[in-house]
């Protein structure tokens, strides 16, 4: 029988258990720039054993080895409320769930029935599902919407040597490897050689026009990183573990009011092979993610209070366990939003159960919530950005009124 | 190519109808006239060579742009004494191509590329216990560490015979097909069987597609990869003797990325039956390993041996062999041909492909029983090819290696290199996702990139990577030898104006020089 999530209350006696920082400044009504950071996780996180539907005993049925155990049980789920718990591994977000800045929306996803990974992602991040040769990105297309045109290109940073999809199109974006040698002098740097090739990259192709934005972001950005003690080897890639990556990103972000999107990917989410209940594959790749997140969320300082982080993942993986103790491609997933501005400690979403009659091809769980809903929210209710603009950022895409509004303060 | 006269110019008329002193009266100025007009010809004619000629070595450049990772001050002299269309021949037949005897003892110090999968495991792969011995951990972990050696001496082949090789074209489909069917080294197992599965693809880079499909699915690197190795009947006892079950992993990939595509027309179905036809597709066991071989195994006991229904067609249980019938309709298909053409016209003529050239080479891969150097050459011998001279933006690996040739890097150590790929996005060997790395534009071209790039060409053209002993920093006299006719009149003037220290600095960095 389906449960109706809105018939469920969330927790919270939690809240008190854990004193927030940013609790104090939120009252002080420090009204801050409305900031959004998008993480991709690629290659289809397993939502079934991150918000674990424990209440379900279909779930225990279909993942003998790898479910993930009951509240309450030993390594079991962290309960969330009577009927999901989080991955235990995710414990570092436990306190943000506790201060109500964490919520889920379980069983959302892409109306597109592709199991593709790549097709799926770039769905998600064209806004478009079904429709391949949208050129541009959502978010980007997000930023033309916004009022005060020309606001520069460190207004949305992408984290890495590239610009996904989602950043993609006309609007002038950043990008910047946060790795441990992000602030590394170049030779750029140097003003006869950054005037010597400023001369080269004079045109109004694009090729010349990225030189641009890239050397007018990196003036701005790198005066917000710790310049690394010594150069690294230019042979050796250097560590980089996501909550090193998620602090630097928050250094950047606290100290440049400039920047109000960000986007960041973490890989190695597919888990076809042994991904482990409590431990395992699954596990190591979500603990670094809580604590990372955890760690950003602290190192923002009071800008959390004025900053949605919205965790997204292509699709999400079969109920039942393959043979190899690991899932393959399904379809609905879970989406996470965490921040100040988020009605926490509630699991949205219409949650259809595990039946098999209930499944989506009798296999995978079915979509309730179009991801566009989720996203419309955050940019209507967070963004404040008019209705009427979302026809261009989600084109033909109507946003149904519904719980998921109520996920924004 | 042929210089032509100009059509337009045409010896001048001059006082044909004039009586005598009006002659000596125009003499002066007639004869003035006549200068100019001369002047003007032999301007227009040497113009009109001197064009002729840039247009022939852009057309050079274009062709070391695209069969070759860019040009060396050698190769752009050894296409201007053979011909462009005897140069492409040449590269379609590798074979006949004596490679140099540096790369050639460079390489055969390279150990462990002369050892097949099954070797590589025994002497670097995981300690087993022996004589009930069990190794501990920190032999286990020394032993991880030697095994690193593997994906060095990899990388170090890949990059010297990039630079080196005057087998170019060989070594470009190399880097297509190993993208293709991209296997990550950070895999399992499979940073040991890296080296070994690119010289499996290196030997039909331009052969049998069919036979590059059969020598990636039977390879230990991809088994393991795409989890193939896993794959078994439910019900049956999987790897390590476990209850097992199917895995689908492999099967979609096979078909959406190294086959049909994504939207040739399959359903989950398919994927499911893919799966169940490749059930037993596995390795050989750690211990019963033979001496040597490829490690591909078949196992009739974890194979799901019941009927299947597969793109339209019944396949019947028969252990191993469905696999190869469903390998043949999958390199038969229509599909495939279009989906291949396509990859192929967007790697060497544009990123959106004219529809036209894509369908007559998809036509030529059916005609040809899916023989890639027939496509190549069909492709080659197009206008839409030849027109496309700088239509595409250079992958970083395309950049880097491009960069150390032009520059005439002589050198053996290719960290740098490696290290400026990895920075730039594009570290090699280590795509996690099975769908390699994009071909495009839209890809790569970054605003941190951009300046990553230009930080990369300063360091290279100035000496201070040490790529070999002692670099010295690049002759901008010589760079501009090579690569001027490929620089427009705006950066070349720029490159003028600028401090000689920087100029070849601004030549491998310029956005000319981002195009190919």
């Amino acid at each position: 029988m389906p449960i109706r999530r809105r018939d469920f209350l969330g927790l919270s006696a939690g809240a008190s258990l854990f004193a927030l920082r940013g609790g104090a400044w939120a009252a002080s009504g420090d009204a801050g720039q409305k900031r959004l950071v998008i993480v991709l996780l690629r290659g289809a996180a397993d939502g079934l054993n991150i918000v674990v539907p424990y209440g379900d005993e279909a779930y225990y049925a279909a993942r003998p080895t790898i479910a993930i155990a009951r509240p309450g049980a030993e390594n079991g789920a962290l309960a969330l409320d009577e009927h999901f718990g989080l991955h235990p591994a995710l414990a570092g977000l436990q306190p943000l769930w506790q201060a109500k800045q964490l919520a889920f929306v379980h069983a959302a996803g892409s109306p597109d029935p592709t199991r593709s990974h790549f097709d799926a992602q770039l769905f998600i991040e064209s806004g478009t599902p079904g429709r391949r040769g949208t050129p541009d990105g959502w978010m980007n297309r997000l930023l033309a919407a916004l009022p005060n045109a020309s606001r520069g290109p460190t207004e949305a940073l992408a984290v890495g040597p590239t610009v996904p999809q989602i950043l993609k199109g006309r609007m002038p974006v950043a990008n910047l490897s946060l790795g441990p040698a992000a602030a590394t002098p170049l030779a750029i740097d140097k003003p006869e050689v950054a005037s010597a090739f400023d001369r080269l990259y004079a045109g109004k192709d694009a090729i010349a026009q990225t030189y641009r934005q890239g050397r007018m972001a990196r003036t701005e950005l790198i005066s917000g990183l710790p310049i690394p003690a010594e150069p690294t080897d230019a042979g050796a890639p250097p560590p980089n573990g996501f909550p090193a990556q998620a602090e630097r990103l928050a250094g950047l972000l606290a100290h440049d009011p400039k920047i109000r999107f960000a986007v960041v990917s973490l890989g190695g989410w597919d888990t076809h092979v042994r991904q482990g209940n409590h431990a395992g594959q699954l596990a190591e790749r979500l603990g670094p993610l809580g604590d990372g997140l955890a760690a950003f969320a602290k190192a923002l300082g009071r800008a959390w209070q004025d900053t949605v982080v919205v965790l997204l993942s292509e699709f999400g993986r079969t109920v039942r366990e393959n043979g190899d103790g690991g899932t393959d491609h399904g379809h609905g997933n879970v989406i996470a939003l965490l921040g100040g501005p988020v009605q926490g400690s509630r699991v949205y979403g219409e949650w259809l159960g595990l039946a098999p009659a209930a499944l989506y091809e009798g296999r995978d769980l079915a979509v309730s919530t179009d991801f566009r809903t989720v996203l419309a929210c955050v940019i209507g209710r967070h963004l404040r950005v008019p209705d009427r603009s979302l026809t261009t950022i989600f084109p033909g895409f109507a946003s149904p009124r519904s719980d998921i509004d109520r996920i924004i303060a | 190519m042929a210089t032509q006269l100009p059509k337009s110019v045409v010896p001048a008329k001059a006082g044909t109808h004039c009586s005598a002193a009006r002659v000596l009266g125009r003499w002066i100025p007639a004869f003035a006239g006549m200068t100019v007009l001369l002047v003007l010809l032999l301007a227009a004619l040497f113009s009109k060579a001197e064009a002729a000629e840039r247009a022939s070595d852009r057309q050079i450049l274009h062709v070391l742009d695209r069969l070759a990772f860019g040009p060396t001050a050698a190769d752009v002299r050894h296409i201007k004494a053979i011909g462009i269309d005897r140069y492409i021949a040449e590269q379609l037949e590798p074979e006949s191509i004596p490679e140099p005897s540096g790369l050639t003892e460079r390489l055969s110090g390279l150990e462990t590329l002369k050892l097949d999968p099954v070797q590589l495991f025994a002497e670097y792969g995981p300690l087993r216990a022996t004589d009930g011995a069990t190794p501990t951990p920190e032999d286990q972990k020394a032993r991880r560490q030697r095994s690193r050696l593997i994906l060095e001496q990899a990388q170090a082949a890949r990059v010297w015979r990039a630079l080196y090789s005057p087998r170019q074209l060989q070594e470009v489909m190399v880097d297509f097909w190993y993208n293709h069917f991209n296997v990550f080294a950070g895999k399992g197992l499979d940073r040991l069987w890296i080296g070994a599965y690119e010289e499996a693809i290196r030997r039909h880079v331009l052969g049998k597609f069919r036979d590059l499909l059969g020598a990636t699915s039977h390879h230990p690197a991809m088994l393991v990869y795409l989890d193939n190795v896993q794959n078994a009947a439910p019900g049956s006892k999987g790897l390590n003797g476990r209850e097992a079950g199917i895995n689908e992993n492999y099967a979609r990939e096979l078909i959406e990325l190294h086959t049909l595509g994504a939207d040739g027309g399959y359903t989950q179905d398919d994927v499911v039956a893919l799966s169940r036809i490749l059930t037993g597709w596995s390795l050989v066991r750690p211990n019963a390993l033979p001496e040597k071989g490829s490690g591909f195994r078949f196992y009739p006991a974890r194979h799901d041996n019941g009927g299947k229904h597969f793109l339209g067609h019944d396949i019947a249980g028969n252990g191993e062999a469905e696999g190869e019938a469903a390998l043949d309709l999958l390199a038969k298909s229509p599909a495939t041909a279009r989906h291949l053409a396509a990859k192929l016209a967007q790697y060497f003529v544009a990123d959106q492909p004219p529809s036209a050239l894509v369908d007559r080479l998809a036509a030529r891969f059916i005609e040809t029983d899916g023989d890639i150097k027939s496509v190549l050459q069909a492709l080659f011998a197009s206008r839409e090819f030849r027109e496309s001279s700088a239509a595409k933006y250079k992958s970083p690996y395309r950049f880097v290696l491009s960069a150390a040739r032009a520059a005439g890097v002589t050198g053996d150590n290719p960290k740098p290199l490696l290290g400026a790929m990895a920075r730039l996005g594009q570290p090699l060997y280590r795509c996690a996702t099975p769908d390699g790395y994009r071909d495009s534009e839209a890809a790569w071209l970054s605003p941190d990139a951009s300046l990553l790039r230009v930080n990369f060409a300063t360091a290279l053209a100035g000496g201070k990577l040490p790529i070999a002993e002692g670099a010295e920093p690049v002759g901008a006299a010589s760079l501009l030898a090579t690569l001027g006719s490929g620089l427009s009149g705006k950066t070349r003037a720029a490159v003028a104006k600028a401090p000689a220290e920087l100029q070849a600095a601004l030549m491998l960095g310029s956005p000319d020089f981002m195009r190919r």
